[in-house]
């Protein structure tokens, strides 16, 4: 497995811009175990990303790997699916990256059920400015902007991503490193938008400024805190209230927007006949 | 519906740029409704299917620039359309273009602006934005089309610097020109000469995606050719990969530019009429270089020696003709919609050695012609 990982890794590049602690590289390591799970070609394969620590993930790999601008990753994906549907397309983003500033291209991406898998890596926060609240900041955290406690309510990305029309949501932390891989698999073998979130830690810019310890105790939280589907289903609203809920979310058939176009193509194409 | 070539058609500026686009091979289109470029997304929503091109109406202007980029990664030549408010919008993925070197063409087919202005009226506002519309220094192509014939010539020309240089061409359009209809006959397709990128002659092992050859251009392999490489906005090396070295960054900026203004004699072009004994000239582009021909058409009738000098590529600015143009004639009228943006550019490449006027119109209507044959009238004493 570790060899796996190794293998896809563009080792000039190492090593890494992370902190200590930081989860980033537990996501990029379960992505890449997907991808050779799923037996994907490296020729074949493109990882986008957008703008933040976590989009520096798609350098490392020894894929076709475009790093766009803040917020644009699907809108890129967008047109590198539709253009080349034969590509497998994965697109990593952060919380502030695909929720703020690309709030708009990812319910779109959503609603057209375009076949990308979309991995966010949920810190809470915007760790590579320096700790700044993101829309997944909870209530009451402390961040930079937001010195006396945060003042507004968070996304829930997996609620958003369905309302949209993704046709598979799941969630996993960096702890539940294992189920993470398994549900990155089952969201490429999607044909549609699949939206995984990973709940990753950040010591540095938000578990510091809120006493949340280093890395290791970031993760233990993530441990003690998650709850599979199966033991979410027999809590209360109160008992789930600062549990996350881990695991396969929703799955639903819908047409898929570039094979939809595809056959519009060959539609025409009859016709011209 | 497109018809034969070589059949005389009445047909749009848009339309025009829509038989371009897909003479010259465009496959992909992404773009957001704006007037007054909408047709170009409308007809293009139709024709390119049938061609086994894709059409994308996306989520909003960035996202048509993001989607236009990454199709051209993805080995399909790409163009989108849109108006001030949306070159705006797009301005952010048009730098990330020039910086990643992604061939693409932005139609902007100018409105009167700033903000939402007068969607519906014609305006050279944009001439200075699609100069220095996105961050930082950056070279750009612009091209000015004044004729509905010329649309589709320029949108060929435009689709093709694009691929040869990997740069992001803007098409400097004007609702006029956009929305006017004139009789037009296209050449046969075998008669347009259609460039295609430069691919890569490595193997994939010694490929380095961003190692220019000697014209400063680098070959671009297409995402899932066998190819893998990273690319980035970030400042990166000949790998692509990010670097802050300041000498790596400093190189791939002077770069960026040398592959330009190494090759003006390929990239500029303007249209000289009646320059060769001319006392007295007109600089004018799009729909107003229409009005000035037939000034300088009526001042020759009324024995005034004028000329007018037509950039047809408007950035890089041709400087070295308008000098040229300054040591020959007493005076240049620079006939503008809008406050003086191309003026400035004339003033600095006339360098005093002739006398610059200008005529400006920012009301959303067109300078008549009338009002250019008034100022090749008031030719200065001392000029």
């Amino acid at each position: 497995m570790l060899n796996q990982v190794v293998s896809s890794l563009r080792q000039e590049r190492l090593p890494h811009i992370w902190c200590p602690g930081c989860g980033n590289g537990i996501v990029l390591s379960a992505l890449v175990k997907a991808i050779h799970e799923l037996g994907c070609d490296p020729d074949k394969t493109v990882v986008v990303s957008g703008i933040g620590c976590s989009s520096r993930a798609a350098g490392y790999l020894d894929f076709n790997t475009l790093h766009t601008t803040h917020g644009r990753a699907l809108a890129f994906a967008t047109g590198i699916k539709l253009a080349r549907p034969e590509l497998t397309v994965f697109v990593l983003m952060g919380d502030g990256d695909a929720t703020a500033i690309g709030g708009n291209h990812f319910i779109h991406a959503a609603r057209r059920n375009i076949d990308l898998t979309a991995v966010i890596f949920n810190n809470s926060i915007y760790g590579m400015t320096g700790g700044q609240y993101s829309p997944l900041t909870p209530v009451q955290k402390r961040t930079t902007t937001a010195p006396y406690g945060h003042l507004e309510r968070a996304f829930d990305i997996a609620e958003l991503a369905r309302g949209a029309g993704a046709t598979y949501v799941a969630r996993a932390t960096t702890y539940h490193a294992g189920l993470l891989k398994n549900l990155i698999v089952a969201g490429a073998r999607n044909k549609g938008f699949s939206v995984i979130e990973a709940i990753t830690a950040c010591p540095t810019a938000y578990g510091r400024r809120n006493k949340l310890g280093n890395g290791l105790q970031m993760l233990l939280w993530q441990r003690d805190h998650a709850v599979t589907v199966k033991q979410a289903a027999k809590m209360s609203p109160e008992e789930l209230r600062d549990k996350i809920v881990i695991g396969e979310l929703y799955r639903a058939e819908a047409p898929e927007f570039t094979a939809t176009y595809e056959e519009l193509v060959a539609r025409l194409a009859q016709k011209e006949k | 519906m497109s018809g034969p070539a070589g059949v005389a058609r009445l047909m749009q500026g848009n339309e025009a740029v829509v038989e371009g686009a897909l003479a010259a091979g465009v496959r992909f289109f992404a773009g957001y409704p704006i007037t007054p470029s909408t047709e170009i997304a409308e007809l293009m929503a139709e024709r390119l299917p049938l061609v086994g091109g894709k059409f994308i109406q996306m989520e909003d202007e960035i996202a048509s620039m993001a989607a236009v980029i990454g199709a051209s990664l993805a080995g399909l030549k790409a163009l989108t359309a849109t108006s001030g408010p949306g070159f705006s919008l797009k301005q952010e993925n048009i730098g990330y273009a020039a910086m990643a070197e992604i061939p693409c063409v932005i139609v902007n087919v100018q409105r009167w602006g700033p903000s939402t202005g007068i969607p519906t009226a014609p305006a050279q506002g944009d001439v200075m934005q699609a100069r220095w519309g996105t961050h930082g220094d950056h070279p750009v192509i612009a091209l000015c089309p004044s004729s509905v014939r010329e649309a589709f010539d320029l949108t060929v020309r435009a689709v093709n610097l694009a691929e040869k240089y990997r740069v992001p061409v803007i098409l400097l359009m004007d609702e006029v020109v956009g929305h006017m209809r004139e009789r037009v006959v296209l050449p046969p397709p075998e008669e347009v000469e259609v460039v295609e990128r430069k691919k890569p002659r490595v193997p994939p092992g010694d490929y380095y995606p961003y190692r220019p050859d000697e014209d400063g251009v680098p070959p671009m392999a297409n995402f899932g050719d066998g190819y893998r490489y990273h690319v980035t906005g970030l400042v990166h090396d000949e790998k692509g990969n990010p670097t802050t070295d300041p000498r790596v960054a400093e190189e791939l900026l002077l770069r960026l530019h040398r592959k330009i203004y190494d090759h003006l004699d390929d990239i500029l072009s303007v249209e000289r009429y009646m320059l060769e004994d001319a006392e007295v000239a007109v600089v004018a582009y799009g729909a107003v270089a229409r009005a000035a021909r037939r000034a300088v058409k009526e001042a020759r009738a009324a024995g005034i020696n004028a000329g007018l000098l037509r950039p047809v590529t408007i950035w890089p600015f041709p400087e070295r003709e308008v000098a040229e143009l300054a040591q020959r004639v007493r005076l240049v009228v620079v006939a503008e919609m809008n406050l003086g943006q191309l003026r400035l550019e004339v003033e600095r490449a006339v360098g005093g050695r002739a006398a610059v006027k200008g005529i400006h119109r920012v009301s959303g209507e067109l300078i008549t012609v009338e009002e250019i044959l008034a100022a090749l009238r008031e030719v200065p004493e001392h000029a």
